[in-house]
């Protein structure tokens, strides 16, 4: 099994080489970005999490890798924040969060969250739905906001459809896309610092992804996401276009697969050769009281665990699962807040964890064997296994007995 | 948490109840499952499954919605009676309650004569300790409650904890024990939290010239709520925001990347900024209230913690003057 690296410097600015990486690699080292490949499988490093969920000691207990700041969540909106992050020295100095940072270019944001957005050449215009001013987001302007947050990855500003829409406007926001990853690219003042991150788009077209691919892999940026999947589309058309995208991509950076997913998508995206993910998944199912567990979730708000004096899941060690009892939670769900964070911790471990757990089978080589016993234990049996995980496993070699 | 003591109280203090439910025979308390009716029996098999350390005796204190007559308030004393014997009747019988404390409880609404009655024929029953019941809300005068607080107490054991439910400000905590109340809870701290303030206000009665010159800061900085020119801001703010607290959504904030109290050693103010708290209130974030309750919990101990010391040596009344001069 071939190490390959990748060129994302850590956070002091310092580039990884080969010597750090031996040994330092897999102890769940969050300030690097490295990578292995063996045919496909790749492993993945990060895991992101959306930030102001949990305390920062709490995120430092699980391990946790990256952040993920999105825009019109924060007050980090383009007439108003970075300026006052700028004065906090920084996203990482405003939250005392000293581990890796991710932002979103905030577009995506605009076009699900925001009503009245236009996409032109120029940007993104939409209405502030804090006090109805109108905001144009050029790419420049979203680099400039991301270099003022300081953070580690930035995402280029690209234009997002929806992975349902069909048709010439696909097209255009592919190219739009490209032409946009080079305004952006030539906006980053800190490219030494802040590694920007293209976004390969083209819906599911092959012909327009494969398009996209071949532009965008010509420029040199540090890392690539695929975007515009994780819509809504069918799982058939998302997990071929996942895997179209990972075999034009170079091995030698990472591939950042964004708005997956459930514990089974990241799983087979990693089989198809993704790096990093990034969902709120973990952290808004266990606000709505649903904790997830390897044989799926517990939802334990049901009426059954009322008397379960077991934790959620007797093989997790995270700090609710050391303390807590089914039926606590059960009963603390009915009133407190509380419930829901201590729900979320338990997510954000076992989410960290089946991460953790990857790694090392990749590291071990036995990759092909941990994804069996995932999906074994996940599923009650092989007839409830998705089809198109089956089909996604099988083009990249692993069978499922 | 076996190393807490477990007190188990009657009602939520921090969510009144509905008045005009109890009878002779129950006392309806309130869950999320709606009302329930406490019969003496039902009530103790309760707490032989809870098994708390302290339990609050099973008591009609609908006395604080304001019409009390003199009749209600005689029959909130003889009901509340009947229930403590048939309390203490059951405990007796109960093995798994009896390293259980039955604390009785004070009631007798704004009548002295049946307040008296009530600390006296409570005193004779084998309790550990007293809940005087009855003092929250606003209904009653300060004054008279005050009176009635310090005529109650004089009535009652040296040696047994006075409780109290429903006072949770620092002026008026500090008026209670010196009227001989012995243990509050912490519903003040909660309530601070939900409308978004962190506690800023003094306790440090030493004169040491350093700690002065933070202290004048602190005053300063809780005297600026309401004076707020924003007027959208303050008038988003909740109306029973007191002088010992600090609104942190208010704009003024945004900015302010100081700790939410100088000094201060709790988790908050150790590791982030008042803009920070600001940023997660102003976006809803949960994590807003989870900071917040750490600071105003570990705030609101350590204030206990300087009334136990000036108790100690005799300071009280320096105390006394720092925390009035802020309740403003």
């Amino acid at each position: 099994m071939a190490a390959s690296l990748c060129p994302v410097p850590a956070r002091q600015g310092q580039t990884v080489g080969p010597a750090s990486l031996t040994s330092c690699l897999w102890r769940s080292l969050p300030d690097i970005v490295s990578f292995h490949r063996a045919g496909s499988p790749a492993s993945c490093q990060y895991d992101i999490v959306n930030a102001a969920e949990l305390t920062r000691s709490i995120m430092e207990l699980t391990n946790c890798a990256a952040l993920e700041m999105e825009k019109p969540r924060g007050t980090v909106m383009p007439h108003t924040g970075p300026e006052l992050i700028k004065q906090a020295n920084g996203l990482h100095g405003f939250m005392n969060w000293q581990q890796n940072l991710l932002t979103d270019s905030g577009g995506f944001q605009m076009v699900s969250l925001v009503e009245l957005s236009e996409v032109t050449e120029e940007g993104v215009r939409f209405r502030s739905p804090y006090d109805g001013e109108e905001i144009l987001l050029t790419p420049e302007k979203s680099i400039e906001i991301q270099n003022a947050l300081g953070s580690d990855i930035m995402m280029q500003l690209d234009d997002v459809v929806s992975s349902t829409v069909t048709g010439p406007r696909v097209e255009e926001a592919m190219y739009r896309s490209i032409r946009w990853l080079d305004r952006c690219m030539a906006a980053n003042s800190k490219p030494d610092k802040q590694n920007l991150f293209a976004i390969i788009q083209g819906g599911l077209d092959p012909a327009l992804r494969t398009k996209c691919l071949e532009e965008m892999t010509q420029r040199d940026v540090p890392g690539f996401a695929i975007g515009g999947l994780s819509g809504g589309e069918a799982k058939d058309h998302f997990w071929r276009m996942v895997t179209l995208s990972t075999d034009r991509l170079p091995r030698g950076k990472p591939r950042y697969l964004m708005g997956v997913g459930y514990p089974t998508d990241l799983v087979v995206c990693v089989a198809l050769g993704c790096d990093m993910f990034d969902c709120v998944f973990p952290t808004r199912t266990a606000r709505f009281g649903s904790a997830l567990v390897p044989w799926g979730s517990l939802p334990v708000r049901n009426k059954q665990f009322a008397k379960d004096f077991r934790p959620i899941d007797e093989s997790c060690d995270c700090p609710t699962c050391r303390r807590y009892s089914r039926a606590f939670l059960h009963a603390l769900f009915r009133s407190e807040t509380a419930a829901m964070h201590l729900l979320t911790v338990h997510n954000i471990a076992y989410q960290l964890n089946l991460m953790r757990s990857i790694r090392e089978s990749i590291v071990e080589q036995r990759f092909p064997q941990f994804v069996r016993d995932f999906m074994r234990t996940m599923y009650s049996s092989q007839e409830q296994y998705p089809p198109w995980a089956v089909e996604a496993l099988a083009s990249v070699n692993i069978t499922l007995e | 948490m076996p190393e807490s003591v477990l007190y188990c109280s009657l009602h939520d203090p921090g969510t009144p109840c509905p008045p005009g439910y109890n009878n002779n025979k129950t006392v309806s308390i309130w869950g999320y499952g709606g009302r329930m009716e406490m019969t003496a029996s039902k009530f103790m098999s309760m707490q032989r499954a809870l098994q708390p350390d302290w339990l609050q005796c099973l008591s009609d204190g609908d006395t604080i919605s304001g019409e009390t007559s003199r009749k209600r308030a005689k029959k909130s004393v003889d009901r509340s009676l009947s229930f403590l014997d048939e309390c203490l009747r059951l405990q007796e019988k109960s093995p798994e309650l009896q390293g259980s404390v039955m604390v009785g409880v004070i009631e007798g609404g704004d009548v002295l004569e049946e307040r008296l009655r009530s600390a006296r024929e409570t005193a004779k029953r084998t309790v550990g300790g007293f809940l005087l019941d009855g003092f929250q809300g606003q209904a009653m005068a300060k004054e008279t409650k005050l009176k009635l607080m310090a005529s109650v107490t004089a009535e009652l054991p040296e040696d047994k904890p006075r409780f109290i439910h429903g006072i949770g400000k620092p002026d008026e905590i500090l008026e209670y024990i010196e009227r001989g109340v012995d243990v509050f809870e912490s519903f003040f701290p909660y309530q601070v939290t939900e409308r978004g303030c962190a506690l800023s206000f003094s306790y440090d009665y030493n004169p040491d010239p350093e700690a002065a010159v933070i202290k004048q800061n602190g005053i300063q900085d809780a005297g600026k709520n309401g004076t707020e020119k924003d007027i959208n801001e303050t008038s988003k703010a909740d109306p029973e925001i007191t002088s010992f607290e600090i609104f942190l959504k208010e704009k003024r904030y945004r900015d302010d990347f100081g700790p939410l109290v100088h000094g201060c050693t709790c988790y908050c103010c150790q590791n982030h900024s008042r803009a920070y708290v600001h940023h997660l209130l102003v976006t809803n974030e949960l994590l807003a209230g989870v900071l917040l309750m750490m600071h105003n919990f570990q705030h609101y101990f350590s204030f206990f913690h300087s009334i136990r010391d000036a108790l100690r040596d005799d300071r009280l009344d320096q105390l006394k003057e720092l925390i009035f001069r802020q309740a403003l």
